[in-house]
């Protein structure tokens, strides 16, 4: 069955796609493993100060981030013994009773129209409970407070607008202090939706979003197949391929001001654009020479560079985090297996042995470990192996797992998969502890791409 | 002497007689209106002849066209009904039970030089949908491939792979599977 649609229509459809906002969040979180190992903490409601009630949410936002991460376990509002605003209101005793070893107090108070100031605690609860906040310091030959038990403090004023980006902001805050770990909370997803084809006439949407499913926005709309967006370094541009043509072609687009630029329109397969860590080149797939290669363009001149050059499927480039080399996915060896070329030396090495395929690497941000899709025994899971060898570690137990996308900071993997017969968006800790999936409202999801830090 | 002034009277006198038997009917003017007249209707009994001769034969000629026009229709929607071929998993070989699907439309094509063709080639949804484009691809070429053999032109001919993105089946059950794993010889 072919749509006939003209192509005054599907421009105009494309047009409206890109100006429509959905502000509604699709994604909603089902953590289905891994809650008991985390970090008990407490985040307090903040004070508002003002009157009438608080105009947004805050410690919502950064009790949801923060139980996302899989590193904490946040204490529920309904357990609190009490709702200090600040150190100074905190009975230690009663905190520690609940478990929790690390608190988060603060206050909101309007100081213009649509201007607050936002101020926070983080607060050790065991130091507390032994210093009873009074811990001492001796500072030229005089003691002072050493106030050892507040981890960090800081105030903000903010829009009331910005209220979901500051709860982000802190708890990017509270898990590199407890953790040690930059976090990303302050980052975007990338993803394709895809809705039922004999009911849409444009089921093919390219969307991004805020990590934690907020703020959904849809880039284009598209009667014919979207795929493989993947980001800029500076989270300013995406680079995807659209078949609006009736053909592959990849385009880039800027996120903020919508326009594109297509990029590659050759014969055959025009694939899985990638940027390189500095933003300048774009690895690729094309089949213009005859079979699926991997080409790396750059991206100022347009001038192509082969990579492989064999009789069998390489696709799936991915860079590595210097830039020198790329991973990518080759038949060469009778089935997928991950492989890997020196871009400047063209020397290529096999990564993986085990399994019956492996598919789709993509590498962590330390550069030592690198996540892929295992095939064994017919299952399709996410995995991870080291770069410099050994054994690989399947991560997931999901069905038909696909496309993998690791968060900047490498905690944790956004993936593809399917639940109850439709593809859902998943997740799952880098050590595989910590895993929940994000079920979509409508239609299939699938593709995801995790931004690099935005701020 | 005498016979040759009787021969000669003679001479002069058959025409005079002739002409005088001859004044007793139509003037000669009459003559050759009625000539012209019998030769104009004779003509155009000719013309009408011929024009419905013509028009026959167009309309004939009309109805050959018209019905080749339905015959191919008919054999297009023929080959249009009848062109899909399956592969197994992870496989872009055309399997034989396939020959004769796409030996049809080797011939009409062969036959309608100016008739094109896409080959789109598609995957099931297990494996990574780049590398099920690179299959697909494989499968579309397998198809074009069989098809050039047969004699098609190249430029009739264009390949183009979907991966796992355009799904005929939706689900993940082995008859979704089968179904989507296809290679499909597309008429515009």
């Amino acid at each position: 069955m072919i749509r006939h649609i003209t192509l005054r229509q599907f421009f105009a459809a494309i047009l409206v796609a890109i100006v429509s906002w959905n502000a509604n969040s699709a994604l909603e979180i089902v953590i289905t493993e891994g809650v008991d190992s985390a970090r008990p903490i407490a985040i307090v409601p903040f004070k508002w100060k003002g009157a009438g009630s608080f105009p947004g949410e805050l410690t919502e936002v950064i009790t949801q981030d923060l139980l996302r991460s899989g590193k904490f376990k946040p204490v529920e509002t309904r357990n609190m013994p009490e709702f200090p605003a600040s150190d100074s209101e905190v009975n230690y005793a009663s905190w520690a009773a609940t478990g929790a070893d690390t608190i988060v107090v603060g206050s909101i108070e309007e100081t213009a129209i649509d201007q607050y100031q936002v101020s926070f605690e983080i607060i050790d609860v065991l130091r507390g409970q032994i210093t009873g906040g009074n811990g001492k310091v001796l500072n030229n030959g005089t003691l002072e407070l050493s106030n050892d038990h507040i981890i960090d403090s800081r105030k903000a004023v903010i829009n009331g607008a910005d209220f979901r980006q500051y709860a982000h902001r802190i708890s990017d805050v509270i898990y590199e202090k407890l953790t040690g770990t930059r976090g990303a909370f302050l980052t975007r997803l990338a993803y394709v939706i895809v809705r039922d084809r004999d009911t849409y006439d444009l089921p093919y949407q390219l969307v991004i979003a805020d990590y934690d499913g907020a703020n959904e926005t849809r880039l284009l709309s598209s009667p014919e197949p979207l795929m493989s967006p993947s980001w800029s370094p500076d989270g300013e541009k995406l680079a995807y391929v659209s078949f609006e043509n009736r053909r592959p072609q990849i385009f880039i687009q800027d996120i903020y001001s919508m326009e594109r630029t297509k990029i590659t329109d050759f014969p055959g397969i025009n694939g899985s654009p990638v940027f390189s860590p500095d933003g300048e080149q774009l690895a690729m797939v094309l089949s213009k020479d005859g079979n699926s290669e991997i080409y790396v363009m750059d991206i100022a001149t347009r001038n192509l560079k082969r990579i492989t050059r064999n009789r069998t499927i390489d696709t799936e480039p991915s860079w590595t985090p210097d830039g020198k080399s790329l991973v990518f996915t080759s038949e060469r060896g009778g089935k997928p297996q991950i492989y890997r070329v020196n871009l400047e030396s063209g020397k290529v090495r096999r990564h993986t042995f085990e399994g019956e395929m492996n598919l789709g690497a993509t590498i962590a941000p330390d550069g030592d470990q690198m996540v892929l899709v295992n095939r064994t025994r017919g299952d399709y899971h996410i995995a991870k192996q080291s770069l410099q060898g050994g054994a690989i570690q399947v991560l997931t137990r999901t069905y038909l797992d696909e496309s993998p996308s690791i968060a900047p900071n490498g905690s944790m993997i956004i993936y593809s998969t399917l639940h109850n017969g439709t593809q859902v968006l998943s997740l799952v800790s880098l050590d595989g502890r910590f895993k929940a999936r994000l079920p979509a409202a409508n239609g299939q999801v699938k593709s995801p791409s995790w931004s690099p830090y935005l701020y | 002497m005498q016979l040759n002034k009787i021969m000669r009277s003679f001479v002069i006198a058959l025409p005079v007689i002739t002409m005088m038997a001859c004044s007793s009917g139509p003037s000669e003017e009459e003559l050759a209106a009625e000539r012209n007249r019998e030769a104009q209707a004779q003509a155009q009994a000719e013309a009408e002849a011929k024009a419905a001769d013509d028009a026959r034969v167009k309309a004939e000629a009309a109805a050959r066209v018209k019905r080749a026009k339905e015959i191919a229709v008919q054999e297009k929607q023929a080959l249009i009904n009848d062109q899909t071929v399956y592969f197994d998993f992870d496989r872009s070989s055309v399997q034989a039970k396939f020959y004769p699907i796409l030996d049809k439309h080797a011939a009409y094509l062969v036959k309608n030089p100016s008739q094109k063709v896409v080959i789109e080639g598609h995957c099931d949804s297990r494996g990574t949908p780049e590398y099920n484009i690179a299959l697909g691809e494989r499968r579309a070429q397998a198809v074009e491939t069989y098809l050039r053999n047969a004699g098609v032109s190249a430029s009739q001919i264009s390949v183009v792979s979907y991966g796992e993105e355009k799904p005929a089946v939706t689900g993940a059950t082995e008859y979704a599977f089968a179904q989507n794993r296809r290679g499909i010889v597309r008429y515009n």
